[in-house]
């Protein structure tokens, strides 16, 4: 009998915190059992030792805010047999996407004391605006129990299984009681992707949309009823800007809740420098 | 003339991206860089017009391996701001919290990213080929620190549960209980961590440093105290601004922090351990005791044995607190905002981490400074590397670039948290 190759598998860091690529890491049951079954090939921050491509799985984590990481997706993509995006960042260009609705020179200026040091792009892209993404797992983090399986599912050539559905059914399923019906406290979960497993609303405590968008969302919907609870237009948009601020449906909602409204393009990233 | 580089391209198992590159002309360092290429991010900017409620939840995005750490900081330099105090089970539950991330952090530390350098291995799960025991202990530890922050925080990375004024649920003693099994398996495991860590080969190295770190009247250092090195610093945490300035420089997207007219200092697990050693619980001081450390631990590499011990006093401070915990009336204090500045640094796994707001009547931030502890060791990292590769010119150039790179880690560097920072490159002429 052939032995079977073990799937080689990469982990990529774009701009990011890293907590999505711990995610693996912190699977402290399995992990010994993953590296069994597959050769973590590439992977930084756990290993010195690097076997080159090309890569069965790639892990990509972060989003592209510099020319240098706008051209390393490129080469990324090319080493790839399947490219799975993990995390806010990489789906939808993370909080660090704040900077599109902003100049980011004024922001370089307000950080660092020479900005004539530092390149970076006008804006923080989610990485399906360079390359084919064939996953995108969504989260901020990323819950380690889809991580697993997402990576399960591939390598066993079938779909991975991660709801689609809005943060609601899973407070439904846990029982929890709802905290915008029973307490008037403001939440995302009619508009938010699945797969945290509604653990705010289970801390008396609204969604803040760490998971993004679920697919079509009502959200104009859920600002009417945000108005009647009585939040105000510039909470409003500061609800819908934080960890998914990119993505193009938390995007329009706060710009529909803005005086001025500001062209932002998800798709066609500038390649404007500040040097 | 002969020179020589070592150069990095990509640190590894560090948190983030970075790169050496040093640079050695007849035996001597001629040129050395620790490059920080992770891009910025930019959180001091983007802070501004966001709320005083939502910078815990903010700026635990800086940082996946030590979120707890932003929340804290941010939280105490919000109630600095609007004049509260958190107290009673409510501030033991922050440390609880606190100790969930230190033993989750350094579990990660002692045995995936350190221990590895010490016995030959590029990671630790070729080492678990070898050592299955050993980093089965150290993968389950790393768990029993993310299970308490789960706990308390809803999951171990960026916890939801943690607000200015408190928490948005506090357990009941019944909810807390269940833990206690595995936290005293965990003080066990630590226990038999810093046995273990004090047996690996240590390079005779000891430079003078200025350790800097909280300092508390009784505990040891969480969320409170006053900043203090062993140089006669002594300073409330509102004089920071006064004592430490940003430096920067060319090749690093990371600010320099260093202290006004004295230069580089030395923030993390060395700096509290030496700080306050009297601080620790009599477990702890006598487990030092066993390995043969005294109460002053100058070489860097030797931090592995120290953060062992703060583990093991992570888990003995937990049960402590979980011993003695009663359910808080509220899960938060009432926060009213008033136009202020806040002042907040706690003790971050790798060391200091300090941020200052101001904020407007509205509770709207219209300024914000975070220093990470990373930031702050950049300096020192380098003249450690000046003055250990000089001693060691003799060896190949793979062992001295393996040398290079353990020293950076004997720091545990947060790269993704400097940059808000590495990848290692040797020139040898």
């Amino acid at each position: 009998m052939i032995k079977k190759r073990k799937p080689k598998l990469a982990v990529w860091k774009f701009a990011s915190c890293d907590g999505c690529q711990l995610s693996l890491l912190d699977c402290e049951d399995e992990l010994l059992a993953v590296a069994d079954k597959i050769n973590i090939a590439y992977f930084p921050e756990a290993t010195r030792a690097v076997v080159k491509g090309p890569y069965d799985i790639s892990l990509v984590e972060g989003s592209v805010t510099t020319r240098h990481d706008a051209e390393r997706i490129q080469k990324i993509r090319k080493l790839s047999k399947l490219l799975i995006t993990i995390g806010a960042c990489a789906t939808a260009g993370g909080i660090q996407s704040l900077r599109n609705f902003k100049d980011v020179r004024e922001f370089i200026s307000l950080v660092y004391a020479k900005p004539q040091y530092i390149e970076t792009l006008d804006k923080s892209t989610p990485i399906a605006s360079h390359v084919h993404v064939d996953f995108e797992l969504q989260g901020c983090p990323i819950n380690k129990r889809q991580l697993l399986e997402v990576i399960s599912a591939y390598l066993n050539e079938r779909k991975p299984n991660t709801p689609s559905h809005s943060v609601c059914i899973e407070c439904k399923r846990r029982g929890t009681i709802c905290v915008m019906v029973a307490k008037g406290i403001s939440c995302l979960g009619p508009v938010t992707h699945a797969g945290c497993n509604a653990i705010c609303p289970s801390y008396c405590r609204g969604c803040y949309g760490c998971y993004g968008p679920m697919e079509t969302p009502n959200t104009t919907s859920l600002s009417s009823w945000f108005s009647h609870l009585g939040v105000n237009e510039e909470n409003i948009v500061r609800t819908f800007r934080t960890f998914y601020a990119n993505a193009e449906p938390f995007r329009k909602e706060s710009e529909a809740h803005t005086a001025e409204r500001p062209e932002v393009s998800n798709k066609k990233p500038e390649y404007k420098e500040f040097m | 003339m002969k020179s020589r580089t070592i150069k990095v391209d990509y640190l590894a198992r560090v948190e983030g991206e970075g790169a050496l590159y040093v640079k050695i002309k007849d035996n001597t360092v001629v040129d050395i860089k620790l490059k920080i290429f992770e891009p910025p991010r930019f959180f001091e900017a983007f802070l501004r017009g966001r709320t005083y409620n939502e910078a815990p939840d903010v700026t635990a995005r800086i940082c996946g391996i030590c979120p707890i750490a932003y929340q804290m900081s941010a939280v105490h330099a919000m109630e600095d701001a609007v004049g509260v105090k958190v107290d009673g089970q409510l501030r033991a539950l922050r440390r609880l919290i606190y100790c969930g991330e230190w033993i989750e952090s350094h579990a990660l530390h002692v045995y995936m990213l350190h221990a590895p350098d010490f016995l030959g291995y590029p990671d630790a799960i070729k080492m678990a080929k070898d050592y299955p025991d050993i980093v089965q202990r150290g993968l389950q530890l790393k768990k029993a620190g993310n299970d308490l922050v789960a706990l308390l925080g809803g999951r171990e990375i960026h916890p939801i549960n943690v607000r200015v004024g408190g928490f948005y649920k506090v357990p009941t003693k019944q909810e807390l209980f269940p833990i206690t099994e595995k936290l005293k398996w965990a003080r066990d495991a630590a226990l038999e961590t810093v046995r273990w860590t004090a047996k690996l080969p240590f390079p005779d190295f000891e430079q003078d440093y200025e350790f800097i770190s909280l300092r508390h009247p009784e505990e040891y250092p969480f969320n409170e105290g006053r900043l203090v090195s062993n140089k006669g610093l002594d300073i409330s945490v509102h004089d920071y601004d006064n004592h430490f300035m940003e430096e920067h420089v060319q090749y690093s997207n990371a600010l320099h922090s260093l202290r006004k007219e004295r230069g580089a200092y030395f923030v993390g697990p060395l700096a509290r351990y030496n700080l306050n050693y009297d601080r620790l619980s009599p477990l702890a001081q006598e487990t030092a005791h066993s390995v043969g450390l005294s109460g002053v631990c100058r070489n860097p590499f030797q931090s592995i044995i120290i953060r062992s011990i703060e583990t093991l006093y992570a888990c003995d401070e937990a049960l402590r607190i979980i011993e003695h915990y009663e359910k808080p009336g509220k899960p938060a204090i009432e926060v009213q905002p008033r136009a202020a500045t806040g002042y907040g640094c706690t003790e971050a796994p790798r060391g200091i981490l300090y941020h200052r707001y101001s904020i407007d009547e509205n509770g709207l931030i219209t300024d914000a400074k975070i220093v990470p502890p990373t930031s702050q060791n950049q300096k020192t990292i380098e003249n450690d590397l000046r003055h250990f590769i000089v001693k060691h010119l003799k060896l190949s150039q793979d062992q001295l670039t393996l040398q290079c790179e353990q020293a950076i880690r004997n720091y545990d560097p947060c790269i993704s948290c400097a940059t808000h920072f590495l990848k290692l490159k040797i020139d040898r002429e």
